[in-house]
C-alpha cells in the first residue's frame, strides 16, 4: 500500500442554526395553538429559545451529511481497544423497536409487558450462565453505572455484617480510569498496587496490601494490557483471605466468553458492558448498558428492578422483595431498549456462538500481533498470548523519527481505518491498544497490517507526513489547547 | 456462522502464521481448570427469521393499550425522520469522539445539542447529555457540592413534590458520600411545595434546593418565590424541568431574580420512544462559572492547522480517564444516540412545533380532566395550576379501579398510593398531544363503567 | 535542560516556594513541571484566608492531557491567589518562576521552608526521576 485509499468523504457543514430563516417550520404537526389563557402569566416564557427554523428536507440533508463526517462500525475498521467494536447486527435494532416494544410505557402494568418481562427474565438467565454468577441485575446504564453498583454492593456487604471498617479499594495501576472514579463515588479510599513486568498483577504487592481495612479489589481478566492474570485464583484466594471481595471489570469479557467465567474465577461481582461483549450499538458515545452479576453472597444487595417468575407469570421484584438491596440507579429499569437488543443477540448466537465469539476475537488479535511483529512492530508483552487485544508500543518510532502513536493513530485515519485506543493504558509508553473483534475479515486485518507498515516506512522517510496528520479528513488536526481556553460551547448568533 | 466471517483455509492460514495448531491453544494461558463446560443454561441459537418470529409474537401480546400514564416519561408524536437518521450506521455504530477528525459529525452534532438545551433551560452552557433523568438530578447533586465552596454542609433539599423514584435514585447514587437530604411537605390543597417548609431552613447552611417543575403531581410551583429563598439563604438552586414544557414556561435562567445554578431534567419527551423506560438520556445546564465542576463530556468549536473551524471534546481534564480517583464523576458515555434523536427532534419541531406541542398537551389535559372529574365519585386532588399532568382522586382504593381498566385495554395512570401513602384513592394522569377527544371519551365512558361494577372496597 | 534558580527552595512534587521579605512564602510550580504538563489551559487558586495543612492539595494546574494537584509543603494561611491567571494561564508556562507564581501563604512554622530541597538537591531529584 503506498497511497492512502480514504478520501476525504465531505466537505465540513454548516451549524444547524445558519440554516435558518425566521418563520421556517418544519412540519405542521399539529393545528396552530394559541398561548394557554389559563397558566400564570409570570410562569410563562418571555422569549422563543434558540431552536433551528428549517425544512425537513434541509434537516434531513444537514444531519445527514453531518453522518458522513464520522468514521463507524459500519463504514470503517474500527479496532479501538478495550472498546469491543464489532458488528451491531440490524436485526437487534428492528426487533427492539417493533411498535409495541417502542410504545410500551414503562409504568404500564405487568399483565401488559409479559412479553417484554420474558425477554428480560431470559436475558438475565442467559447472563447469570455465561458469566457463573447467582443472580443478574439489569438495571445499570452504562458500564461505569454498573461499577458503581458493584462497588456499592460489595461496601453494602461489609456494612451488613458489621464491617464498618472495611473501606479500602485496591486497583492496579493498569486499571480504566472508571475503576477508581467509582471507588471514590462510592466513598472508599484506593489502594493501587502495581503491574509486575510480565502484564500480571505483582501478587506480592496484593499481600502487601490487603488488610483488616479491604473492602475489595477491581480487576479487569484479561487486563487492560491485554493479557490473561495468570494468577487469578492466587489473586482471589489472597483477598478473600483477608476478608475481601472480588470485582471483576466485564471491559474485556469478549476475550473468555465461552471459555471461563468470571464466577470459576472467584468473583463475587461482576459488570457486564452489554454495548461490547453483547453487541448493542455504542451510538456515538452511548447508551451503554451496564448489567450487574453477583455471587450468593451479594444476591441480597443487587440494585432493583430485577425481573422475577413465578409460574408462567413474570413480575417486576422492588425493594419489598430485595429489602437490602443497594436502591434504584434510574427512572425506571434502566436502558430497556438496549437490553432488548443485546437479548436479540444472545439467543441468535445461542450457546455456541457465545464460544466462538472469543474464539474468533481471539484469533484475530493473535493474528494481527503476529503479522505485525514479524513487519518489525514492539509488543509491550511480546513473550504473552495476546487475549483479545494487544499493545504495540512505539518508543522506538518515537526516539528515532520523531513520530509518537497519536501521529501513528492520526496517520491510520487517512487509510481509512479508524485509530487503536492510544496513551491508555497509562503504563506503557507511546502505546496503542488494539482490539479488531471477531466480526472482522481476514483481508481487512491484512490491510490494517499495511497501512501500519506504510506510516513506518513514512515515518524514516517523511516524517513530516505523519507528524501532521490527518490530510485527507474533513478537518485536519484541532487546536485542543485554544478550544478549553477560549471556550466555544454554545452557537451564538452573529451580532 | 452468524457474524464471522472465517474460512477454514482462512483460520488455518491465520493459525500458521501465529505459529499455533489450533484456536484452543490461543488459550493456553488460562488455568486448565477454569475452563468452562458447555452453557446449558443458553439456549442453542437461532436464525434471523426464528427470533424475528419470537419478538413478534412477544411484542403482540404486550398490544398497544390506550396510555394516559406519564410520571417521567411521556408518549408524544416522533416525526418519522428522526429515527431514520439517528439510526444511520455512522451515527448508531460509531463511538464516543476521541478522534476528533474521524467524528465531526458526532461532535457537531453534540455542539448543537448543547446549544439548543442551553437556550431551552435559559442556561450558559450544556454538557453532551447524561444516563437519564433521575441518575442527572444525582449528579446534579454531587455537583453542587462541589461547585459550593461557601457550604460545608453537603445538606440537600428533596421536596415531596419531586419525582419519588429520581429521590430514591438519588440516594443510591449521591448518598455514599456523606450527604445529608431532608424532604419538604407539599401542600395537601394546591399539591405545591408548601411556602412554610422552608421557612423551618431560614438562616442555616444548606447546599442546595430541588425545585421540579412542574412537579410531580403535575402542579407549577411557585419558582421565584423559592429560587429567591434560596438566594437569601446562600443556597444553590437545582431546577429539574420538563424539556417540553419549557417551550411555554419560564427558563429556570430567569427564576427568581439571577435564575438557578444547575438544570437537570429526562430527554426523553424529545424525540425518544417510551420503550420500557430506556434509553432515554438525562440532560444538564449551568452557569459558565461552574463549567469544569459538570460531569459528563462536553463539545467546544475551535480551529484546525488551517484555520478551519472544527470540533472536539473539551474540558476532558474534569474526566475519569484523566482524573481517575479525582475525576468529577465515574461517567464515560454521554447517551450519544438519544441526544442524536433529540437534535433531530428539535430541529424539526423549531420553537414554534415544541410550543405547539406544549400548548396541545396543556389542553388534551385540561380537557380529561374536565371529562373525569364528571364522572360520579371522581375529583381533581389539586387547586393548583397544571401542565400536562393532574391528580384525580376516586371514592375508593385507585388499584382496583386500575386494574380493571387494564384489563379493558386502557392504562389509566399511576396509582399514587405506591409513593404517598395519604394518596391510595388517588391517580396520577396525563394526556399529551397525542390523544385524541375520542381517546378521552373512551377513557371517560370506561371509568365511568368501571366505577358501577367495581365494588368499593 | 529545565531552569532551576538557586534563591528559591523545591518538593519532590515539583513545587517552588519563595521566601518573601514579609516572611510569607510564594509557591508555584517548576520550569520542570510546567514543561510535562505542556499549555496550561487553567489553574485553580485556592481563596484568600483559608486554611492549608502541609502536604494538602492547595490548587490544581490543568493542561489539555492532564490535571494535576499543587501541594503546599507548608501549613499556613492564604495570603493572595494569583488572579492573573484565571485569564492567562499561559503565565505559568511562560514564567514559571515570576509571573505564573500560584499562592502565597502566611506559614504557621517559618522553619519548615528550611526542610525543604535547595536547588541542587532538586536537580539531583530530577535526575534521579529521569532514570
Amino acid at each position: 500500500m503506498t497511497s492512502p485509499s480514504h478520501k476525504r468523504v465531505a466537505a465540513p457543514e454548516k451549524v444547524i442554526f445558519e440554516h435558518s430563516r425566521p418563520g421556517r417550520i418544519a412540519l405542521a404537526q399539529l393545528p396552530a395553538a394559541t398561548r394557554p389563557a389559563d397558566l400564570p402569566q409570570d410562569l410563562l416564557r418571555s422569549d422563543r429559545p434558540l431552536l433551528p427554523e428549517v425544512s425537513e428536507l434541509q434537516a434531513v440533508r444537514h444531519f445527514t451529511r453531518l453522518s458522513q463526517l464520522n468514521f463507524s462500525i459500519d463504514t470503517h475498521f474500527y479496532p479501538l481497544g478495550s472498546c469491543t467494536m464489532k458488528y451491531n447486527p440490524k436485526a437487534c435494532n428492528s426487533l427492539a423497536l417493533l411498535p409495541e416494544f417502542a410504545a410500551r410505557h414503562p409504568l404500564a402494568p405487568e399483565s401488559h409487558g409479559q412479553g417484554f418481562l420474558a425477554c428480560m427474565y431470559e436475558l438475565q438467565e442467559m447472563l447469570k450462565e455465561v458469566t457463573g454468577m447467582q443472580g443478574v441485575s439489569l438495571t445499570p446504564m452504562a458500564g461505569a453505572q454498573g461499577e458503581l453498583a458493584g462497588v456499592a454492593m460489595i461496601m453494602a456487604y461489609h456494612r451488613a455484617r458489621g464491617s464498618l471498617e472495611r473501606n479500602e479499594v485496591i486497583v492496579p495501576q493498569a486499571a480504566h480510569g472508571t475503576n477508581p472514579a467509582t471507588a471514590t463515588m462510592c466513598g472508599c479510599e484506593l489502594r493501587e498496587i502495581p503491574n509486575g513486568p510480565d502484564g500480571d498483577v505483582d501478587v506480592e504487592a496484593l499481600r502487601n496490601a490487603v488488610g483488616p481495612r479491604t473492602a475489595g479489589i477491581m480487576l479487569t481478566n484479561p487486563s487492560t494490557l491485554g493479557v490473561f492474570e495468570r494468577r487469578i485464583v492466587e489473586v482471589a484466594r489472597i483477598v478473600h483471605e483477608a476478608g475481601g471481595l472480588l470485582y471483576y471489570d466485564g471491559a474485556n469479557l469478549n476475550a473468555i466468553l465461552g471459555k471461563v467465567r468470571p464466577g470459576d474465577m472467584g468473583f463475587d461481582v461482576i459488570h457486564m458492558n452489554l454495548h461490547k461483549t453483547f453487541s448493542t450499538p455504542h451510538g456515538g458515545g452511548g447508551p451503554g448498558s451496564g448489567a450487574v452479576g453477583v455471587g450468593k453472597r451479594l444476591l441480597p444487595f443487587l440494585p432493583v428492578p430485577i425481573v422475577g417468575r413465578e409460574g408462567d407469570r413474570y413480575r417486576w421484584l422492588d425493594e419489598r422483595d430485595v429489602p437490602q438491596s443497594i436502591g434504584r440507579l434510574s427512572a425506571f429499569m434502566g436502558n430497556a431498549g438496549v437490553l432488548l437488543r443485546a437479548y436479540v443477540y444472545m439467543r441468535m448466537l445461542g450457546r455456541e456462538g457465545m464460544t466462538r465469539v472469543a474464539e474468533y476475537a481471539t484469533l484475530n488479535a493473535n493474528y494481527m500481533l503476529a503479522r505485525l511483529m514479524a513487519a518489525g512492530f514492539d509488543a509491550a508483552y511480546p513473550r504473552r498470548r495476546a487475549s483479545h487485544e494487544f499493545i504495540l508500543t512505539l518508543k522506538r518510532q518515537a526516539r528515532d523519527h520523531g513520530v509518537s502513536a497519536m501521529d501513528f493513530a492520526k496517520r491510520l485515519l487517512d487509510y481509512g481505518f479508524h485509530a487503536p485506543t492510544t496513551y491508555f493504558p497509562l503504563l506503557v509508553p507511546e502505546c496503542l491498544l488494539i482490539e479488531p473483534t471477531e466480526t472482522e475479515a481476514l483481508e481487512d486485518l491484512d490491510a490494517f497490517v499495511e497501512a501500519m507498515i506504510a506510516i513506518e516506512r513514512e515515518a524514516e522517510d517523511d516524517p513530516d507526513k505523519v507528524q501532521s496528520a490527518p490530510h485527507d479528513l474533513p478537518v485536519r488536526r484541532l487546536d485542543d489547547v485554544r478550544a478549553a481556553k477560549q471556550l466555544d460551547l454554545v452557537w451564538k448568533p452573529a451580532a | 456462522m452468524p457474524f464471522i466471517p472465517h474460512t477454514e483455509p482462512d483460520v488455518r492460514a491465520m493459525l500458521d502464521t501465529i505459529g499455533a495448531r489450533s484456536i484452543d491453544a490461543l488459550f493456553d494461558e488460562i488455568p486448565a481448570e477454569l475452563k468452562t463446560r458447555a452453557l446449558e443454561g443458553v439456549p442453542p441459537g437461532l436464525n434471523e427469521m426464528e427470533i424475528s418470529r419470537i419478538m413478534h409474537e412477544r411484542a403482540a401480546r404486550d398490544g398497544m393499550p390506550l396510555n394516559f400514564i406519564g410520571a417521567g416519561a411521556y408518549e408524544h408524536h416522533i416525526p418519522a425522520a428522526v429515527w431514520a437518521i439517528a439510526t444511520r450506521g455512522e451515527f448508531y455504530s460509531a463511538y464516543t469522539p476521541y478522534q476528533a477528525e474521524a467524528s465531526q459529525g458526532t461532535l457537531q452534532m453534540i455542539y448543537e445539542y448543547q446549544t439548543m438545551i442551553a437556550s431551552l433551560t435559559g442556561m450558559q452552557v450544556s454538557n453532551a447529555s447524561l444516563y437519564d433523568g433521575a441518575s442527572a438530578l444525582a449528579e446534579a447533586c454531587l455537583m453542587a457540592v462541589r461547585a459550593h465552596r461557601k457550604s460545608k454542609s453537603a445538606r440537600i433539599l428533596l421536596p415531596d413534590t419531586l419525582n419519588p423514584i429520581w429521590r430514591k435514585v438519588v440516594r443510591a447514587i449521591a448518598g455514599m458520600q456523606g450527604f445529608t437530604f431532608e424532604e419538604l411537605p407539599y401542600d395537601a390543597g394546591s399539591g405545591s411545595l408548601r411556602s412554610d417548609s422552608l421557612a423551618a431552613y431560614d438562616g442555616q447552611d444548606i447546599t442546595a434546593l430541588v425545585i421540579q417543575q412542574p412537579n410531580f403531581f403535575g402542579v407549577l410551583e411557585e419558582v421565584d418565590d423559592l429560587t429567591r429563598w434560596a438566594r437569601r439563604n446562600g443556597a444553590f438552586v437545582i431546577a429539574a424541568v420538563n424539556p417540553t414544557s419549557l417551550a411555554l414556561l419560564k427558563p429556570p435562567g430567569e427564576w427568581g431574580d439571577g435564575g438557578v445554578d444547575i438544570v437537570c431534567g429526562e430527554g426523553q419527551p424529545l424525540g425518544v420512544p417510551l420503550s420500557s423506560g430506556g434509553p432515554y438520556f438525562g440532560f444538564m445546564t449551568t452557569r459558565m462559572e461552574h463549567v469544569r465542576q459538570m460531569p459528563g463530556r462536553i463539545v467546544g468549536r475551535t480551529l484546525d492547522l488551517d484555520g478551519r473551524s472544527g470540533f472536539t471534546l473539551t474540558l476532558q481534564a474534569r474526566e475519569q480517564h484523566i482524573r481517575r480517583g479525582k475525576a468529577t464523576s465515574n461517567i464515560c458515555t454521554n447517551q450519544g444516540l438519544l441526544m442524536t434523536a433529540a437534535t433531530i427532534y428539535l430541529t424539526l419541531l423549531g420553537a414554534a412545533g415544541l410550543e405547539r406541542v406544549a400548548a396541545a398537551s396543556h389542553a388534551r389535559t385540561q380537557e380529561l380532566m374536565q371529562d373525569l372529574t364528571r364522572v360520579p365519585g371522581v375529583r381533581s386532588r389539586f387547586t393548583g395550576p397544571r401542565f400536562h399532568e393532574a391528580v384525580i382522586s376516586l371514592d375508593r382504593p385507585a388499584k382496583g379501579v386500575l386494574d380493571a381498566l387494564a384489563e379493558r385495554g386502557i392504562i389509566g395512570g399511576l396509582d399514587l398510593g405506591a409513593h404517598y401513602p395519604a394518596l391510595t384513592d388517588s391517580i396520577l394522569v396525563c394526556a399529551t398531544e397525542t390523544k385524541t377527544a375520542a381517546d378521552i371519551k373512551t377513557y371517560t365512558e370506561t371509568l365511568a363503567d368501571v366505577l358501577k361494577s367495581v365494588r368499593a372496597a | 535542560m529545565s531552569k532551576i534558580p538557586s534563591d528559591i527552595r523545591y518538593t519532590k512534587s515539583h513545587e517552588w516556594v519563595r521566601k518573601l521579605p514579609d516572611g510569607t512564602l510564594e509557591l508555584g510550580i517548576t520550569d520542570h513541571a510546567q514543561e510535562a504538563l505542556g499549555d496550561l489551559v487553567f489553574v485553580e487558586v485556592p481563596e484568600v484566608g483559608r486554611e492549608i495543612a502541609a502536604g494538602e492539595a492547595c490548587a490544581v494546574v490543568e493542561s489539555v492531557k492532564a490535571a494535576s494537584d499543587i501541594y503546599c509543603p507548608v501549613a499556613g494561611v492564604v495570603t493572595a491567589g494569583n488572579t492573573a491567571l484565571a485569564d492567562t494561564p499561559e503565565l505559568v508556562n511562560q514564567d514559571p518562576y515570576g509571573e505564573g507564581w500560584i499562592l502565597r501563604a502566611k506559614p504557621t512554622d517559618a522553619s519548615v521552608f528550611n526542610a525543604l530541597m535547595d536547588a541542587a538537591a532538586y536537580a539531583k531529584h530530577l535526575e534521579s526521576e529521569a532514570h
